[in-house]
């Protein structure tokens, strides 16, 4: 007897609706009023570059704060003694709580409430003159990711069995030494791809650092179009730098899945 | 004849007793091990040969009693008339000395087994990789895996892998080696396995403490065994007159059980 196959219908009219939106979209940038060659000749302005690079080591800067900080909240979290446990729920609470773009201006306005930042008696500023847009938004974007990170390491940690730390510690192993040798490095596969997903919206939060006058890659597509008014034209331009680190940061990440899920039944290299 | 001075024993256990939340899991426990001895612990389960084990790793404190391993008490120290717990630095360095085997195994899955094996010398013992890699080879060769150095715990069955933690174990060069319950969550055929590498290594005279219910092991490569019930001991002895000739009544009604399984 033959086998006869139901037609897939509905995958035929998802294919069509697919490339019909797709042609449209395709066709309404070529017709619509968007100057390409403008894009293409503003794509490596070096002010433009100059915005990408700020963008970029700010958004390193900020996920390599975020995730000590954020290991350094989930360790206290898990740990026995409540005053650790306190400050690390307090930490989370406010820093995943209050909008990151009113984060963002109380750090740049933190001289109204403190003029003056003095390290008892050994150093001694004027507050304005240390929290620059750039110091900042590191705060701002730095002590918020790590409230994120924290909660994506704590159920990485949870996850890993309680008998890995227990086999570690038959060895001789010291509590830190089985942390970095043998429970971190299980919790980085399942850690990873929420904190790749931070990292990326990280990038783009860090936009928001143009309201308080950092050159960032947007702020430099703004100061640009603010002049030659082609305001479409050089969002494309930013649109594409985008688009382009946030590719590099997947390809990236992808690499270190496959690195820590070795030895895990599914994906990765032998 | 006349050197049998009685030697201490490598571990002596007096009057260890533990509570889980009110609850008395061990009561009054005196047990000693000699070197060279193979102990095995069996009893009902529940009866605290598991607590037993752990609080001998520290995995977990006792609170009553003493337990000495070679002449050094565990988990404390005497300063002047009072009992102060170990750093965790120093309850390391005591653990290193034991080498542990669980029921489930818990190799590292992250590492390939000659991984697994050369991780407590080198990160531990500071040993240097290549001599580490070298002896952990022949631990290999010892427990019929060497063609398995390079995989990885995931693709090796349980009775491979129990046999990997069991060199993992001997790599620590330790002076006493305890079992929790080594084959209770293998398949039946791959039991002999890993009963075939614990009869060797008590050939070699390595001293063992076994939680098992294997009772034909228990008999034939055990010197002595210990009975439990309910967090105490209820009669200890050499294997063949404890398993043959019971004195106590819980000790023929738990033998009687099992055997029927």
């Amino acid at each position: 007897m033959r086998i006869i196959h139901p037609v897939p219908y509905g995958r035929y009219l998802a294919v069509a609706l697919i490339l019909l939106a797709a042609g449209f979209i395709v066709k309404s940038f070529a017709e619509g009023q968007v100057d390409w060659s403008v894009t293409w000749r503003y794509l490596f302005w070096p002010n433009i570059l100059m915005g990408l690079v700020n963008t970029i080591w700010m958004s390193i800067l900020c996920m390599a704060i975020g995730i000590a900080i954020g290991l350094a909240s989930a360790l206290a979290r898990e740990s026995v003694n409540p005053v650790l446990r306190g400050a690390s729920i307090f930490y989370t609470w406010f820093f995943r709580g209050a909008p990151l773009i009113l984060q963002l201006l109380l750090w740049y306005n933190l001289a109204l409430i403190f003029p003056r930042i003095s390290l008892f008696g050994f150093y001694d500023a004027r507050t304005v003159d240390i929290i620059t847009p750039a110091v900042a938004a590191l705060l701002a974007f730095g002590l918020n990711a790590g409230a994120y990170a924290s909660e994506i390491i704590r159920a990485g940690l949870l996850g890993v069995d309680r008998g890995q730390f227990e086999a570690a510690k038959a060895i001789g192993m010291t509590n830190s030494v089985a942390l970095r040798r043998i429970v971190i490095p299980q919790a980085m596969r399942t850690v990873l791809p929420p904190l790749g997903n931070e990292f990326i919206s990280l990038i783009k939060m860090t936009s928001l650092a143009s309201i308080i006058g950092f050159s960032d890659l947007l702020r430099s597509v703004q100061n640009i179009y603010f002049i030659n008014t082609r305001i479409i034209e050089m969002l494309m331009v930013a649109t594409v730098w985008y688009l382009f680190v946030v590719t590099i940061l997947s390809i990236f990440q992808h690499r270190l899945e496959a690195r820590f899920g070795r030895g895990f039944a599914k994906g990765g290299r032998r | 004849m006349s050197d049998r001075s009685v030697p201490i024993p490598l571990v002596r256990a007096r009057g260890v007793g533990k509570s889980f939340h009110g609850s008395a899991a061990l009561t009054d426990i005196d047990i000693d091990v000699h070197q060279g001895e193979v102990v095995c612990l069996i009893g009902p389960s529940g009866s605290g040969k598991t607590t037993f084990l752990r609080c001998i790793n520290q995995l977990e404190t006792y609170d009553k009693g003493a337990i000495w391993l070679d002449g050094e008490l565990l988990g404390y120290k005497e300063t002047g008339d009072a009992l102060r717990p170990l750093s965790e630095r120093e309850i390391a360095g005591q653990r290193s000395k034991t080498g542990m085997v669980f029921q489930r195994f818990n190799l590292f899955p992250h590492l390939t087994a000659l991984q697994n094996i050369t991780e407590g010398p080198v990160r531990v013992l500071r040993q240097d990789r290549a001599r580490a890699e070298a002896s952990a080879m022949q631990l290999l060769r010892r427990v019929g895996l060497e063609e398995k150095a390079p995989a990885y715990p995931s693709e090796l069955s349980g009775g491979q892998q129990q046999r990997i933690a069991i060199a993992r174990a001997l790599a620590m060069q330790p002076q006493l080696m305890l079992f929790d319950e080594p084959t209770s969550a293998l398949d039946p055929e791959l039991v002999g396995d890993v009963l075939n590498v614990m009869r060797d290594l008590a050939g070699t005279g390595m001293t063992m403490l076994v939680v098992t219910h294997e009772m034909a092991f228990a008999r034939e490569v055990g010197d002595r065994v210990v009975v439990m019930d309910r967090g105490r001991v209820v009669e200890a002895g050499p294997a063949s007159e404890v398993m043959t000739y019971p004195k106590e009544e819980r000790t023929r009604n738990f033998l009687r059980l099992v055997s029927r399984a």
